[in-house]
């Protein structure tokens, strides 16, 4: 068993090639370090009802900051979590605006406070809460405010459709990024840990084209095929730079996923270093009036998420069946062996499987992006939703990838009607647990035996 | 410019209390990666449920006088601390058990993925509000651990010379490195005896195991749970010795610093977590030392390198020597290849 592994070869350096591309990657996005000078002081404010348990965070409530003299330096939405982050140009006095008019219905500042001063140190950060509480329609104040236990399960139900398609945006976007995740499983076997990587990656690419101070400042569309551009090329130097000279070298494939896992490690530092720690938005499609549709209300630019991703996805999917290289690719996928006995390139395939993953998860990580804003770690907190959707499909494949990537979206988000948002992506990992156990190869996976 | 600091801080860090918890998971880590072969990405899990256990147990009890963050406190407080040492254990053995059912009988690269989603479901339900009434979700628990400093026999003062430890660390320390030194003993007559050659044997190739007759989903089980017990340790030191947990000391970055740790070290040796501790937190502490100093003394303009860059550059060096270890000398640096064929096939 140990002679096999010997595989002398020493025409290839992968460390070299690593050290390389990492230089290039540096080079690439050097222009964007003046941005990350922007890191320091800022108000973290925060929007919420009732108290204690039952403490409910409040998203897209507009609050304002500024300064001494009264002029606007930052303003923004609350996320998910009722907060926001409002990078301030330096130390000083500022005084953070509750904008009234966008807070949810039934909902009034309590004691009607809009205003909150906050004295800022130099690279500190200051906070600015603004608790709510419920008014009945003559103003008066009924209650802590929108308190879970207050609603009725009727009042949870309605607000599923809503929560779908959020849940529906979430999963495409996982879908897009988890296909190359799962193709690459598929036709090498390596279970990828570095994938997030790409997906920041894609993100910090289409922000210094979009919106770093140096950057070009061009639209977010042009700015997203660059992205995916040079997502692509991320994967082809990774494939050729690494992972095809450690397969030729005899490196097994537990090794290679540690490998990846030190891979990861080192590309997400190296964006932290060029991107900052920083969470800032693209400078398009950021303030959208909501559209109704029914019971369901949405953004323009939600709503070209999941227009582009279903596009994307039946692209994939057309690729996959019609074209040469999709049925070559998924022989390889089927049987590696098989395949390259049969006249398959299948280092071509692999190539280009690479390729298709890097700009898959680049345009995913834009797309992610646009929604969430960008930060160096977004790629490493999707990579578990990633596994999550990949496994619970059938691992390998890409129509699993996609189907089950959609419930780990609809599941995370249909979850937080009834239960707490913090938790939204432990149902997820839950299910993903619980098909495991029942059945292994996942929804769409032959069964084979995997003991 | 003090380089001599650099050598001070790697030796601080190197034998400190922080060096004991990564040891013990190690130690755990080692037998299920190094000598089972398991691909546990989850042991940080096994180290939280370890320190809760204790955190929770012997909690000081609200009273009347209490803020509000304790006023809807629920479940046991004031315990003894050896109880909650016990929970703590108890409470690894649980995990294993339940990681360990559905996901023992699948293939490696599976396992990894489910135990890292497990530890992070943990992560994220104990930082949860709705756990807060027990964990107080994002804030922790402190000053829990009272009754282990209460019996420290070392009189006040700092020890060691310029490593400056105080009485409180040192007493960690002495009974931490006693600790490591036990179950390492321990670890060493256990992979000595048949239970475990059985255990490399499965390392080796399951299915011969399997073939002669051995339950393998059994010996893997008790191997999960050894090592989820020396883990739930190293947790259970590091809320002691700090007096305080938070669930976001237990992200998964902590099981991949144990797996540089026992890959630097040479997996499935007795030696392999020990010294590869104090190898890891010597360099790394060490060349964190020496960037400030540099940065401070002027060798390195702060246009070259911020200090502020200086956790990330610590980072890409962890990541850069997990890669090119596993690359090239997977068997660490005293390790033997032939305890390093463990693969996928």
């Amino acid at each position: 068993m140990r002679l096999q592994r010997r595989v002398p070869d020493r025409s290839r350096h992968p460390h070299l090639v690593t050290a390389g591309l990492l230089l290039l990657l540096a080079l690439l996005l050097g222009p964007l370090t003046p941005a990350s000078a922007q890191d320091g002081e800022a108000i973290l404010g925060r929007v919420f009802s009732g108290s204690g348990t039952d403490q409910v965070r409040h998203p897209g409530v507009t609050l304002v900051a500024t300064d001494e003299g009264g002029a606007e330096v930052a303003s923004g939405q609350t996320d998910e979590a009722g907060e926001v982050l409002l990078a301030l140009p330096g130390p000083g006095s500022y005084t953070v605006t509750l904008d009234a008019s966008t807070l949810p219905e039934g909902l009034a500042p309590r004691g009607d406070v809009t205003e909150r001063q906050a004295t800022i140190q130099e690279g500190r950060q200051g906070n600015a809460l603004f608790p709510l509480d419920e008014v009945g329609e003559d103003g008066a104040v009924v209650g802590g405010g929108g308190t879970p236990g207050e609603r009725t399960f009727g009042d949870k139900l309605s607000s599923v459709p809503q929560l779908f398609v959020d849940g529906i945006k979430l999963g495409s976007i996982i879908a897009i990024t988890a296909i190359g995740l799962s193709l690459i499983f598929g036709t090498t076997g390596l279970v990828n840990f570095a994938h997030g990587e790409l997906v920041t990656f894609g993100a910090v690419v289409a922000f210094f084209f979009n919106a770093a101070v140096g950057g070009p400042g061009w639209h977010l569309i042009v700015a997203t095929v660059f992205a995916v551009i040079f997502g692509a090329l991320g994967g082809f130097g990774l494939e050729r730079g690494i992972w095809q000279p450690l397969r030729k070298r005899g490196v097994g494939l537990i090794s290679m996923l540690v490998i990846s896992i030190g891979l990861s490690f080192v590309i997400r530092n190296v964006i932290l270093i060029i991107y900052g720690g920083g969470t800032r938005p693209f400078t398009n499609y950021n303030i959208q009036e909501a559209m109704d549709l029914g019971p369901i209300s949405i953004v323009p630019r939600d709503l070209g998420i999941i227009v582009l991703s279903a596009l994307v996805l039946v692209g994939v999917g057309l690729m996959l069946q019609r074209t040469r290289i999709g049925k070559a690719l998924r022989a390889v996928a089927d049987n590696r062996d098989l395949a390259e006995s049969s006249g398959i390139d299948v280092d071509r395939v692999t190539i280009f499987v690479w390729m298709l993953g890097g700009g898959l998860s680049a345009f995913g990580g834009v797309l992610l992006g646009a929604t969430e804003q960008v930060n160096q770690n977004m790629g490493f907190n999707l990579l578990l939703l990633m596994f999550a959707g990949m496994i619970l499909g059938g691992i390998g494949t890409a129509y699993g990838a996609m189907v089950g990537s959609l419930l780990v979206g609809v599941v995370s988000q249909v979850s937080t009607a009834f239960f707490s948002v913090q938790l939204k992506f432990v149902w997820a990992l839950v299910i993903l647990i619980i098909v495991l156990l029942v059945k292994p190869q996942g929804l769409l996976g032959r069964a084979e035996r995997f003991g | 410019m003090e380089l001599s600091n650099v050598l001070i801080d790697g030796v601080r860090q190197a034998f400190g209390v922080e060096a004991v918890v990564f040891a013990l998971a190690a130690i755990g880590l080692n037998i299920h990666f190094g000598y089972t072969g398991l691909l546990n990405f989850g042991q940080v899990g096994f180290m939280l449920v370890g320190a809760y256990g204790v955190a929770i147990m012997s909690r000081p009890c609200p009273d009347v006088a209490a803020t509000q963050t304790a006023a809807d406190q629920i479940g046991p407080c004031g315990e003894p601390l050896l109880l909650g040492v016990l929970v703590g254990i108890g409470l690894a053995v649980i995990l294993a058990l339940l990681l360990g059912a559905p996901t023992l009988r699948l293939r490696a690269d599976y396992l990894a993925i489910t135990t890292i989603a497990a530890a992070e479901i943990l992560r994220f339900v104990f930082r949860s509000d709705t756990a807060r009434p027990i964990t107080n979700s994002v804030f922790g628990l402190q000053q829990f651990a009272g009754d282990f400093f209460a019996i420290n026999p070392i009189p006040d003062g700092t020890y060691l010379g310029q490593l400056n430890y105080s009485q409180g660390q040192l007493w960690t320390m002495i009974v931490g490195w006693s600790v490591v030194a036990l179950l390492t003993l321990w670890t060493w007559l256990l992979m000595r005896s048949p239970w475990g050659r059985v255990l490399k044997s499965i390392r080796e190739d399951e299915d011969a195991a399997r073939a002669l007759g051995k339950n393998v989903f059994s010996y893997k089980m008790q191997a999960l749970i050894l090592g989820g017990i020396f883990g739930a340790l190293g947790g259970i030191f590091l809320a002691m010795g700090t007096q305080a947990v938070n669930p976001d000391t237990y992200i998964p970055v902590r099981t991949f610093f144990a797996y540089v740790i026992i890959i630097l070290g040479g997996a499935g040796t007795i030696w392999g977590p020990i010294v590869g501790t104090w190898i890891f937190l010597f360099l790394t502490s060490g060349l964190d030392t020496l960037l400030r100093e540099l940065i401070e003394g002027g060798v390195i303009s702060e246009a070259i390198i911020a200090t502020e860059e200086i956790g990330p550059i610590r980072f890409i060096l962890v990541g850069g020597m997990l890669a090119l270890l596993m690359a090239f000398r997977p068997q660490g640096i005293f390790g033997n290849r032939e305890e390093m064929l463990l693969d996928a096939r």
